[in-house]
């Protein structure tokens, strides 16, 4: 046993992609037959048998089941979780045990994928429900969404036992512990409505990383809602000296700084509240390196995203409902000057609930951990839209 | 075995076959059962088989294959995790359970579930739905056949408000009708592999309805509703039979009544179909029989639509005369099923109420208030009817 668990980590330490190389020989096939799957059902047939192969493993083999999620692709996860749950209901059915030593281990090396960790958490913890407070110290900061989301709901509940004891000292130390680590909205604005009431308000704008200043032009015309297609002189060039003809006259771009504690860019301020119009909003996000990020939108109306001139994504809906992080695009950050442009379209519907024409926008890692624009100084040419 | 045994041996494989409910609003996609003996007084002291706690929320409805019944939940962060239950129906115990993560998106309506789109089974084979357009496809006994992530693949087909549309099995294809303002298609996925035998662009625009199957004379179609009308489709190839273009609700769906098509449209529209390529033609449209948010039912020569307040309408099926109007207890969300004569409806606060058809201006015979929020439809199957909230699952009949 000893010697699989060395073996199993000197893989690991390798590197995720040598984590196949560390299977049992009769699961490295099917490992990698599941892992190959991919969009529009590609290698479904085949994993369909190698999936059978798997989930009549024993308790010996889920842990080189977890270890096989490392760096899989999210089709392929969900092929292994179903493999992991068919072997484990089935050996507990059978009165086995699982290795909780092991996946207590498997559960503590950050290396492994976070969805592969919190499953292993989830195996522990049907075997051990008492083990949760244990398992989740420490555990505040843990790349696993979910399992980071546990550790610090313990926080808020304990905070929330000092609170009804009205030990105010204690309930603030512990929200504001949970805050910084918090990603879920839901508790962000739990615990920030608690310190608000505690006296300790939070600037959500700031903590959730919201771009606020911005340079808004518009209204362009998208009447019958024509215009999210059509090609306004903003998509093709940003000059911000320009002035262009827009649907009720010259239009120019315009300073807006948002203070909506959401960073709601509303271009009915700017624009006025009108319909069937088109506008555009850009802002430079400078960053001290090239690195991966995500841009999080938020909004009710439709909506197109470029960065440094490249067309990102865009949706088409209206007035459906909106919030925080409701789109996550990942791009690509050069080091210095990002140049990022929203085109946002407001269409023809005239009850009250069809008014907003506005968008929220965030740069963060794929954890929601937001990043901020960094000083000027880092710049670096921005390739402007073409 | 000799002739007469085998023959025995098919009538009783049909009759529990016949008892199924194997997709949303039943073996026919109409909501009514195809059986009349189930439970007409319904009480909590001794007409509740079992009940059981759920691991997450739903819309979905269970259904009911031989003595399995089939749930879909979704539950933790954003509703990102997806379940497929399966208990036994005799005393619901859970036979197992397999969970997936989402890879489309998972934003709802508060008021709705990831986990809205019901299940659908051909005896061998169960596939499922969920709002971020993630289909799973187990064999009953949980087996991992195929899993698409449609939303993934195809990541600008989603509303914000969230999906609902129900899968459908028909031709060999598991039919996914995935519409949205921003993306709107219809894909025929290779009931074994998963794979997509054709998809079909459509029109875009928000659309909650699911496919209806229409049979008649050898000919099988797909119903596809949306705004715009309803095209008919063969489920083999994808192909486009026949439009009715005079517009529909994105909410309630069709029913089907062999050759006969009611329409959510212009009220409520029926049409009748006498072949694969021919044109339907219009029996009848009524303005009083327009349905609210649940889908029709239809038994008997008699359609049943209902608002959303609570106010049943019974109709001639033949001739769309308004039969009578019975004000239940609202509001609904959850579409009306029907057994026999009785026809079981429960509203959102979870009052279940069954309603004897056959009196002159219809009649609640029994109450039942299940005390939670509701919005699923229920089912019916064996001799019992099956009703689902956020957290939990009912057998109301024989345990």
């Amino acid at each position: 046993m000893l010697m699989k668990l060395f073996l199993r980590t000197l893989v690991l330490s390798c590197g995720v992609g040598l984590a196949l190389a560390g299977l049992p020989p009769e699961m490295a096939e099917p490992v990698r037959v599941l892992r190959a799957v991919g969009p529009e059902g590609q290698g479904n047939v085949a994993a369909s048998a190698a999936w059978k192969k798997l989930a009549a493993g024993n308790v010996s083999t889920l842990l080189p089941l977890l270890d096989a999620m490392d760096g899989a692709n999210d089709y392929a996860l969900n092929w292994l979780r179903a493999a992991v749950d068919s072997v484990a209901s089935r050996e507990l059915a059978a009165g086995r045990k699982l290795p909780q030593a092991e996946l207590n281990e498997f559960l503590r090396d950050m290396k492994h994928s976070p969805r592969a960790r919190r499953l292993a958490f989830e195996l522990v913890m049907r075997v051990d429900p008492a083990a949760t407070d244990q398992l989740l110290a420490g555990m505040l900061n843990d790349p696993s969404l979910e399992i980071r989301h546990d550790a610090v709901q313990k926080l808020i509940d304990q905070a929330d036992k000092e609170l009804a004891r009205t030990n105010k000292t204690a309930a603030v130390s512990l929200f504001q512990q949970a805050l910084g680590p918090a990603r879920d909205v839901q508790q962000i604005d739990g615990i920030a409505g608690k310190l608000a009431e505690l006296g300790q308000p939070v600037d959500l704008q700031k903590h959730f990383g919201f771009l606020a200043d911005w340079k808004v032009i518009g209204p362009f015309d998208n009447t019958g809602n024509k215009g999210f297609e059509t090609v306004y002189p903003p998509e093709l060039t940003i000059d911000l000296t320009a002035e262009y003809d827009g649907k009720l006259g010259k239009v120019r771009w315009q300073d807006y700084t948002t203070k909506h504690q959401y960073g709601m860019v509303d271009l009915n301020q700017p624009c006025g509240k009108l319909k069937e119009v088109a506008g555009y909003a850009t802002t430079d996000f400078y960053s001290d390196k090239a690195r991966a990020v995500e841009l999080r939108l938020g909004g009710k109306n439709s909506w197109r995203v470029w960065l440094n001139g490249r067309f990102v994504f865009a949706h088409d809906e209206y007035h459906t409902t909106a919030e925080i992080d409701q789109y996550r695009m990942p791009v690509q950050l050069q080091q210095g000057r990002n140049t990022i442009l929203v085109k946002v379209c407001q269409n023809g519907e005239v009850a009250d609930w069809t008014e907003e024409w506005e968008f929220q926008l965030r740069v963060t890692d794929s954890l929601g951990t937001p990043f901020a624009s960094v000083s000027k100084s880092t710049t670096a040419p921005a390739t402007n839209n073409k | 075995m000799n002739l007469k045994l085998l023959s025995l041996f098919l009538i009783a494989a049909t009759a529990v076959h016949a008892a199924d409910w194997r997709q949303f609003r039943g073996p026919n996609g109409n909501g009514a059962a195809n059986e009349a003996q189930v439970p007409t007084v319904l009480n909590a002291s001794n007409s509740i088989a079992w009940k059981i706690n759920l691991p997450g929320k739903g819309l979905s409805s269970p259904i009911i294959v031989g003595d399995r019944v089939f749930v879909t939940c979704s539950s933790g962060l954003k509703e990102q995790r997806l379940h497929v239950i399966c208990y036994n129906a005799a005393d619901g115990t859970k036979l197992w359970e397999r969970q997936f993560w989402a890879t489309g998106r998972t934003m709802c309506h508060e008021k709705i579930a990831v986990a809205a789109p019901t299940p659908v089974s051909d005896g061998k084979y169960i596939a499922t739905i969920f709002s971020s357009n993630d289909i799973v496809c187990l064999d009953l006994d949980g087996n991992l056949i195929w899993f698409r992530g449609l939303g993934r693949d195809y990541p600008n087909a989603s509303n914000s408000l969230g999906m609902s549309s129900s899968l459908l099995i028909a031709g060999g294809v598991v039919v996914a009708q995935v519409e949205s303002q921003s993306e709107a298609f219809t894909v025929g996925l290779e009931l074994a592999t998963g794979l997509n035998r054709w998809k079909l662009e459509r029109a875009r625009g928000a659309n909650w309805t699911s496919p209806v199957l229409l049979q008649t004379k050898g000919a099988e179609l797909v119903a596809l509703q949306s705004s715009k009308g309803l095209a008919a489709i063969d489920p083999a190839t994808g192909r486009t039979v026949w439009n009715y273009t005079n517009s529909a609700s994105s909410t309630p769906s069709s029913t089907a009544d062999g050759a006969r098509l009611f329409i959510p449209s212009q009220g409520l529209t029926a049409l009748e179909f006498s072949g694969a390529d021919a044109e339907p033609k219009q029996l009848w449209r009524s303005g009083q029989l327009r349905p609210g948010t649940p889908s029709p039912a239809v038994l008997g020569g008699k359609i049943f639509t209902m608002n959303d307040g609570g106010v049943l309408t019974c109709g001639n099926a033949t001739t769309g005369d308004r039969l009578w109007q019975l004000r239940l207890k609202g509001p609904f969300s959850a579409s009306p099923v029907v057994a026999g004569q009785f026809l079981y409806c429960v509203n959102e606060k979870g009052l279940a109420q069954v309603v004897d058809t056959t009196r002159p201006e219809g009649e609640v015979v029994s109450e039942l208030d299940l005390g939670e929020m509701i919005l699923s439809t229920p089912s019916i199957a064996n001799g019992a009817i099956y009703f689902r909230s956020n957290g939990q699952l009912w057998k109301i009949g024989k345990s």
